[in-house]
């Protein structure tokens, strides 16, 4: 038994995450590598990034791109390479286009049309008070007469 | 008319969710639909030294399924598959996508071979290009090997007789390649 809590013990402080090694001729290559699989979705768990990411699918593409950052294409060839095959959804950072464009003006409207209706609102309201001036002269007139009733 | 602006907004989220959750967020439109399918060369699964590859899509109308036999859903495609290649409507590849060979040929075995052909793809390199990220896939293929349709997970009969069937039998009637 107490061996046996040694050896968790022991595996827990080896357990340190598996890690690819992948040489760089060029360390801008490997930060250039290093951008992309955090930029690029992985197609199979749909919320994480090639570089997050412990599929297989996602292992494979990884080694794509290295194949190609590290033949000394650009990352924009990187990108086109998993677009032209997966389309834009790879892109956490996806193009604007007419496909798109809700996507990247949706909020900006939302937004135009909350303004809109805050105008409203606030319109409606200055111009209540103009249809009903805070008080009139016979008004005046009574609060004068009450207050003169509670001196006396 | 208090209510009206929140009743609105309700109606318009109430349709937003009931269209939002019906989409299956795992099918991704395949950019490769209308294109040429993707070049590709590989050794056959069944036939020891016989190739398959884009060339012997062309002609027909045509299907090619990806497949592999550690893939669970494949199973539960799988009989489909058999039906509709007795049915001979029209020939079904299969691309075996990341598998071992003896595997393969195993699963073939013992449930039945439904493919005209099978390509071996051992390490994924022709998924790939195909955009494969789950397996099954299907592809529709038509008589000048361009891809015109993608089917994302297992074909069932409903996904059958609704998409693919009538969209098969409109490419079949499509002008011959020139």
């Amino acid at each position: 038994m107490k061996y046996g809590v040694f050896l968790f013990c022991l595996g827990l402080l080896f357990n340190v995450q598996a890690i690819e090694i992948r040489q760089f001729d060029d360390p801008s290559k490997q930060q250039a590598y290093e951008n992309l699989v955090k930029e690029l979705r992985c197609l199979v768990c749909q919320n994480q990034s090639l570089a997050d990411s412990d599929a297989d699918l996602a292992k494979d593409l990884r080694s794509e791109v290295y194949n190609i950052i590290q033949s000394g294409k650009s990352e924009q060839d990187a990108v086109k390479f998993l677009v032209d095959r997966y389309g834009d959804f790879v892109l956490y950072n996806p193009p604007l286009k007419s496909s798109t464009s809700l996507l990247w003006l949706g909020p900006f409207v939302l937004l135009l049309a909350g303004l809109a209706y805050l105008g409203f609102l606030a319109k409606k309201r200055s111009a209540g008070r103009e249809l009903n001036p805070a008080l009139t002269d016979e008004d005046r007139r009574r609060l004068q007469e009450l207050k003169n009733k509670l001196k006396g | 008319m208090r209510f009206l602006i929140p009743l609105v907004l309700f109606i318009v989220m109430v349709a937003f969710l009931a269209v939002g959750l019906r989409l299956d967020p795992r099918e991704v439109p395949s950019p490769l639909i209308g294109k040429p399918a993707p070049a590709f060369n590989l050794p056959q699964l069944t036939e020891s030294g016989k190739t398959f590859g884009n060339q012997d899509l062309k002609g027909q109308v045509s299907l090619l399924n990806v497949w592999a036999s550690w893939c669970v859903s494949c199973k539960q495609e799988h009989p489909v598959l058999m039906k509709l290649a007795k049915q001979n409507i029209l020939p079904i590849y299969g691309l075996d996508y990341k598998d071992e060979q003896d595997a393969g040929l195993g699963w073939l075995k013992h449930f039945g071979n439904p493919y005209a052909a099978s390509a071996f793809d051992a390490d994924g390199k022709v998924g790939i290009e195909w955009g494969v990220y789950g397996v099954p896939e299907t592809f529709v293929i038509d008589k000048n090997g361009v891809i015109r349709h993608k089917h994302t997970g297992p074909i069932t009969e409903d996904s059958w007789q609704k998409t693919l069937l009538p969209l098969i039998l409109k490419l079949q009637n499509e002008g011959s390649p020139t």
